[in-house]
């Protein structure tokens, strides 16, 4: 679980993050949705410990982030998982040598003890022949999976997701979601998706914080996303035409 | 103030490289890469380089000494001065800023804004460690390239003096050995460790801390090219004034 406690960024003069507080809890998919630019991405790499918040408080089930040591705080990374926007595969390595190097660096197994783990995430995410491609000559979706089976590789608590699916055509993304939604449900781990995409939030979005202009505008899932008023939610939600006209039949069948 | 902004933040990475280092297993892979990349990848180029450019100073001198009282063998003698002191300990390095320097920005650079930086970071990976150190451990092998370049150019010269007929082979090497001087050789690779510093160091830091895309990348791999260059050629003065004056 994760609980976030009036949280604010600012990179110089711009403030980004305007006091957010919410929690996420363990085993359950949770997305984050909201425009580009409305402080997603900054508001997840706050959660990873990339960027320091200069007010508010992160709890990893109890732990305060900035109340560890530098060690702990090293231990409490090594539980996390991050699948990046672009994927970030290390370009110069294999996808299998991709997937093993969280395991090199962190772990003490032998080179054969690796690769079997490397063999099984990466057929969790239905990669069975890839091991040595490079990153550049794999697809987008076979790159985000490869992204994921890194992530997951050391059986991390948490699991952070910038816009999994971004790029993607929509049945692959919708692929990718539910693959990180099975994987979230069977290690019981504590996952956060970026997205801004409403298939997504149709898909798999039994928990919604909706992020404006770096205030949490809205929280809620998808079966409450389509009956709210707020402004700034339907203003979102409907802002593609389809959306627009399925809302429409909606109202006029209730009337 | 962005120059002192710039200066400080260079400092506080060198620092950050001997930090919390990276398991030795991983590292030792990242060294041979990197030696692989920056020192043999370099060999080709600038082996051309310098047995060319040894033949043109060789001839430059010796139609520029067309005078019946001034021995032969000064010829070599001047090839070889002015090989070892300069051309091949600052003419390569500035060469090389822009070989391994462009190289080392853009593979850094591109890392950032691929966010396979990121990645690093979210493991808990000195990044800063991970990827410039390896390039530093590597650059320590440059005095082997500045070697080759300092034979390869006496070498060109001695070429370019026996083809144009300047001298007799004999001539030329009396030349090269005379007046032998050890100190020479010290401040040639003094430099050359100072050069090898700046050009692991500097490229690594314009690639480091750039932020944009892939336009970005370009123009960062630019300003680490006039910059190493710049520190290469003040350095290379600042030396030269403190050891042989
Ligand atoms: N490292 C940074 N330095 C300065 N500004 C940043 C940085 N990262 C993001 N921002 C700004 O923060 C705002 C939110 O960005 P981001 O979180 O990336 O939005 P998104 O919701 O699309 O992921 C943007 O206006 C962006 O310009
Ligand atoms: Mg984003």
């Amino acid at each position: 679980m994760i609980e976030v406690k009036d949280l604010h960024k600012s990179f110089g003069e711009a403030h980004i993050l305007k006091g957010i507080s919410t929690v996420f809890e363990k085993g359950k998919t949770s997305l984050v949705i909201g425009q580009s630019g409305s402080g997603k991405t900054v508001f997840l790499k706050c959660l990873l410990g990339l960027f320091h918040p200069e007010k508010g408080t992160i709890s990893y089930d109890g732990k305060i982030y900035a109340n560890l040591s530098d060690d702990e705080k090293r231990d409490l990374r090594a539980e996390m998982g991050m699948v990046f926007q672009g994927s970030a595969l290390f370009d110069s390595m294999t996808i299998a040598e991709n997937v093993m190097f969280p395991l090199r660096m962190f772990t003490k197994q032998s080179k054969s003890e690796m690769q079997d783990r490397v063999d099984f995430v990466l057929n969790r995410v239905n990669l069975f022949e890839a091991h040595n491609k490079m990153p550049s000559e794999a697809s987008g979706g076979m790159q985000k999976r490869v992204a994921i089976a890194r992530a997951i590789v050391n059986n991390p608590k948490y699991l952070f997701c910038d816009e999994p699916n971004s790029g993607l055509d929509p049945k692959t993304a919708i692929v990718i979601d539910n693959l990180i939604q099975e994987i979230t449900d069977e290690y019981n781990i504590t996952t956060i998706i970026n997205s801004h995409d409403m298939n997504s939030v149709m898909e798999i979005g039994e928990k919604i914080v909706f992020l404006k202009d770096g205030h949490k505008a809205w929280e809620g899932s998808n079966q409450t996303i389509f009956k709210t008023d707020n402004e700034a939610v339907t203003d979102f939600v409907y802002s593609s035409e389809l959306f627009k006209k399925v809302r429409q039949m909606y109202l006029e069948e209730r009337q | 103030m962005t120059y002192l902004y710039n200066i400080g933040t260079y400092f506080l990475m060198i620092k950050e490289m001997f930090r919390k280092p990276t398991k030795w297993s991983v590292m030792k892979t990242l060294i041979f890469k990197d030696i692989d990349d920056l020192i043999f990848g370099s060999l080709g180029i600038v082996a051309f380089i310098s047995f060319f450019v040894g033949g043109v100073v060789t001839i430059q001198t010796a139609l520029n000494i067309d005078n019946p009282l001034i021995p032969k063998y000064l010829v070599g003698f001047a090839t070889r001065q002015s090989v070892v002191l300069e051309f091949a300990p600052t003419f390569i390095s500035i060469i090389m800023a822009g070989k391994v320097g462009s190289f080392i920005t853009s593979s850094i650079g591109t890392m950032r804004v691929t966010e396979q930086i990121d990645a690093l970071e979210v493991m808990g990976i000195n990044a800063i460690n991970y990827l410039v150190f390896p390039k530093f451990i590597a650059m320590m092998l440059y005095p082997f390239v500045i070697s080759i370049a300092m034979f390869l150019g006496i070498l060109g010269g001695m070429a370019a003096c026996i083809y144009g007929g300047f001298s007799t082979l004999e001539d030329y090497i009396t030349g090269v050995q005379m007046d032998f001087n050890t100190f020479h050789i010290t401040y040639a690779f003094v430099k050359t460790f100072v050069f090898a510093f700046l050009l692991a160091t500097i490229p690594s830091y314009y690639g480091y801390f750039m932020k944009g895309g892939a336009l970005e990348v370009g123009k960062a791999s630019t300003t680490s090219f006039v910059w190493t260059s710049v520190m290469i050629i003040l350095l290379n003065y600042l030396l030269t004034q403190l050891m042989l004056s």
